[in-house]
């Protein structure tokens, strides 16, 4: 079946474009320029290196890089851009994208399978643009009995406390959205919406599968949070700071894994739980109760739950980074940036091509420390993932009352193992002042 | 008076901390039947099986169709398993007609009957794995039956529903080579499946999940009728290949596998040590196998039976006690024709197993007991 219409005419179908655009750049040019000009005359535009932003030099912004680095970094370092862009929203949604990718390869290798494979005709590397898609253009059904509102909200909800997550991660030396002293208190206090999110998703469907999975969440969820809380209170003790740029900063020499590997596993355990992955994944135990807490949610609904969910994957996995692996931490292995050419500008035989705003922007946004840093963060992040990843291949789901079992005495146990740990450790002036860090 | 209801229908004054949870027809869990559970909390304090969604009325289509028309939709039930659903009636016609086998053929049966036998536990162990939330349990076993699937489309010609047996015989002659071929992927196949138990059987929390889970005592295993895998895994030897030998299975070396528990664990583990067996029997067969000579009785055009007459035919299926009882008036059409499956007479033990379970462990007992919807509902 050929996907182009039979009657298709190349020729035809030229003419169609051309005649659009001419279409579309006289209205443009004739209405939307004026338009857009008067609307920015009325607007404040900031004062940038002491020259105001002005949309009458557009064009000039456009050719001149002396005078458009200077915006590009005046706009790297506003909070908009953190937000939305390097170490908010859209680095993790990159990283959550690539986790899925790699899920789906690494599983299907284990078994013995190919994977996502034609779409995008490199071993599926589009596969999730095309899901979502999908999951767009799908209808939404919502149960004739739901309570409607909170129905709709619980996605948006989700997807929103997920994103607060994200936004408390440091990634490099300065790089935070959210940098609050009392970083780690606000780490729980997010951690504490996901089990609210769940079940006003579920109760809030009026369907029994549902609440079923509701239910299981909270249960795991809510005994998993102790253990959690705990198994971090070690890290808290050795650094004496809540704030995670400082708990980051503070693992220069050794990583606090070294010293406290019991914490870190009881964290890595209760954080495969609080995700809800293999074996933990009773709130979505398929062959039990359909898909839990996800059963009525439909179309792009169903997408944001699980646009959350990555997010929130990434931000544990990022989270284990800062506080046991070491954060930005490493070997400094990205090259310095020939300042000269910055400086002096580059000689091309009798032209000296000369770039005026490069030398602040190098020097004060995008420096060495912050590539570096940043390499670091994303390498040893992408390792968490991956043994996040890991058990689904290996585990069968286990059952609720053996994950209750295993919350709230074994790992509540080690746990408290782990704070005396840190506790002998500072006493004994291992760490801390004159110690080893 | 009131009419009787269907189970599900009925409104049933129940506790207020009681729900009703229907599981089926259509639910990941269920295959093509229903489950009625009704749970307190975790726990299920009924469970009432539900199953008829795919009847196909396939004795009473056998009465229209005349002996060797009956082949190929008699082994509809099961498909992965056809060689096994087609051998009760073809050995009960054979001796209708009253027709001696060749030595040969009867090889071949046992070959293609334990080929299918791996084929459709390896279907039955994959769906068992995605049940327990085990995906590389699901893909693993679903790759490797293609093996076996690979040896019965060089015997008969089609993967699945192969129409091998016939009255008289097998369709066709093994194809040139196949005793090599089929030594190979046999023993590669058993290396494979041997795999299986470093990654599920010794799996810790398959083990702390199964273990002490639906347990079925041996006098219960006895009492409510249960067959094959499941009447092994609860410590009864039983086993029809050994009881009542059909073809040349006497003159092979058969062992049966059977574990005390009774528990799903155990359950789930009889059908994996039953295809090594299977592997075992199929080197035997290919040793003892003549090499040559005649492997179809001709038969005349609509054979008859002689007069009225009937006859009862057993084997051991896939899930357990597979029998056929066909009734002749001396036309070419028999008369009545009866499936006895072992899958129902398996899933009889449901309610008796579930009540008091967790939830958790009702997809990990349901599908523990060998059961196969279609087969079944018939």
């Amino acid at each position: 079946m050929s996907v182009i219409a039979p009657d298709f005419k190349l020729s035809g179908f030229i003419k169609a474009i051309i005649n659009d655009a001419v279409w579309f750049l006289l209205i443009f040019s004739l209405i939307g320029f004026p338009i857009i000009m008067m609307i920015l005359f009325f607007i404040p535009m900031p004062v940038i290196d002491g020259e105001l932003l002005t949309p009458f030099l557009a064009f000039t912004y456009l050719a001149d890089p002396t005078r458009t680095l200077p915006i590009v970094q005046a706009f790297m370092t506003t909070d908009m851009f953190k937000i939305m862009a390097f170490p908010g929203f859209g680095f993790a949604a990159l990283l959550a994208a690539g986790t899925i990718f790699v899920e789906r390869k690494m599983l299907a290798k284990l078994q013995l399978r190919v994977g996502p494979f034609y779409c995008g005709k490199i071993e599926g590397i589009l596969q999730l643009a095309g899901d979502g898609l999908k999951l767009i253009s799908k209808e939404i059904i919502i149960p004739a009995k739901a309570d409607k509102p909170i129905f709709w909200a619980a996605p948006v909800l989700f997807v929103a406390s997920a994103a607060a997550f994200v936004a408390l991660i440091p990634v490099a030396p300065g790089w935070v959205v959210a940098d609050v002293d009392m970083g780690l208190l606000a780490v729980f206090a997010v951690i504490g919406f996901f089990p609210i999110v769940t079940i006003l998703s579920a109760w809030s469907a009026n369907s029994k599968f549902p609440f079923i999975g509701g239910i299981r969440a909270l249960f795991q969820m809510v005994s998993f949070e102790i253990p959690l809380i705990l198994s971090l209170l070690g890290v808290v003790m050795v650094t004496g700071t809540l704030n995670l740029s400082e708990i980051a900063a503070s693992q220069s020499s050794f990583p606090w894994i070294v010293f406290l590997p019991v914490g870190a596993i009881v964290f890595f355990i209760t954080m495969l739980a609080e995700l809800e992955r293999i074996p933990f994944d009773l709130p979505e135990a398929e062959s039990e109760i359909v898909a839990g807490w996800l059963t009525e949610l439909s179309g792009m609904m169903y997408g944001l739950v699980q646009l959350g969910t990555y997010l929130k994957l990434y931000a544990f996995a990022a989270l284990f980074v800062v506080l046991f692996l070491g954060g930005w931490n490493g070997p400094m292995i990205v090259p310095p940036f020939p300042m000269e050419l910055a400086t002096e500008g580059i000689e091309l035989g009798p032209v000296t091509a000369k770039i005026g705003g490069l030398e602040p922007l190098l020097t004060q946004v995008i420096t060495q420390e912050m590539l570096n840093g940043t390499l670091m963060f994303v390498l040893k992040t992408v390792g968490v993932i991956f043994f996040i990843l890991l058990p689904r291949g290996v585990f069968p789901r286990i059952r609720v009352d053996m994950l209750l079992d295993l919350g709230w005495t074994k790992l509540i146990g080690l746990a408290f193992v782990n704070i005396f740990i840190a506790l002998a450790l500072v006493y004994a002036g291992v760490l801390g002042p004159g110690g080893l860090q | 008076m009131t009419a009787e209801l269907p189970p599900g229908l009925a409104i049933q004054k129940v506790d207020e901390r009681i729900m009703t949870l229907n599981v089926g027809p259509q639910h990941p869990g269920s295959g093509h039947m229903r489950i009625i559970v009704q749970i307190d909390g975790d726990y299920i304090v009924a469970c009432d099986p539900d199953p008829g969604y795919v009847h196909r009325g396939e004795e009473k289509m056998a009465e229209y169709r005349n002996y060797i028309t009956n082949i190929p939709h008699l082994e509809r039930p099961v498909i992965h398993d056809s060689c096994n659903a087609l051998y009760p009636y073809v050995l009960g016609v054979e001796e209708l007609l009253g027709i001696e086998v060749p030595e040969r053929a009867q090889y071949v049966r046992v070959i293609c009957s334990e080929l299918n036998r791996c084929i459709y536990t390896m279907y039955w162990l994959a769906i068992y794995g995605i049940f327990l939330g085990h995906s590389t349990m699901f893909m693993w076993p679903a790759g490797d039956r293609e093996l076996l699937i690979d040896l019965m489309e060089k015997i008969s010609g089609a993967r699945v529903t192969h129409a091998h047996f016939v009255p008289g015989g097998v369709r066709n002659d093994l194809p040139p080579n196949f005793e090599e071929v089929c030594l190979r992927q046999v023993n590669y196949f058993e290396k494979r499946i041997k795999e299986y138990a470093a990654v599920f059987y010794d799996n810790p929390i398959l083990i702390s999940r199964t273990e002490n889970t639906g347990v079925l005592s041996r006098e219960d295993a006895i009492r409510l009728g249960t067959t094959g895998s499941v009447l092994r895994a609860s410590g009864v030897d039983y086993d029809l290949r050994l009881k009542e030998p059909y073809d040349v299975y006497e003159e092979l070396d058969v062992h049966t596998n059977v574990m005390k528990e009774g528990d799903s664990y155990a359950r789930s583990k009889v059908p994996w040590l039953d295809m090594l067996e299977s592997c075992n029997i199929i080197r035997q067969a290919l040793q003892k196998m003549p090499k040559s000579g005649s492997v179809r009785v001709k038969l005349k055009p609509n054979p008859k039976g002689k007069g009225l007459d009937s006859v009862y035919k057993r084997v051991e299926s896939g899930r357990g006690s597979l029998g056929c009882h066909i009734v002749s008036d001396g036309k070419v059409e028999p008369y009545r024709l009866k499936l006895s499956v072992g899958s129902f007479r398996n899933l009889i033990a449901l309610p008796y197993l579930l009540k008091g379970e967790k939830l958790g462990n009702m997809p990990s007992v349901y599908w523990s007991l060998n059961y196969w919807p279609v087969e079944a509902d018939r």
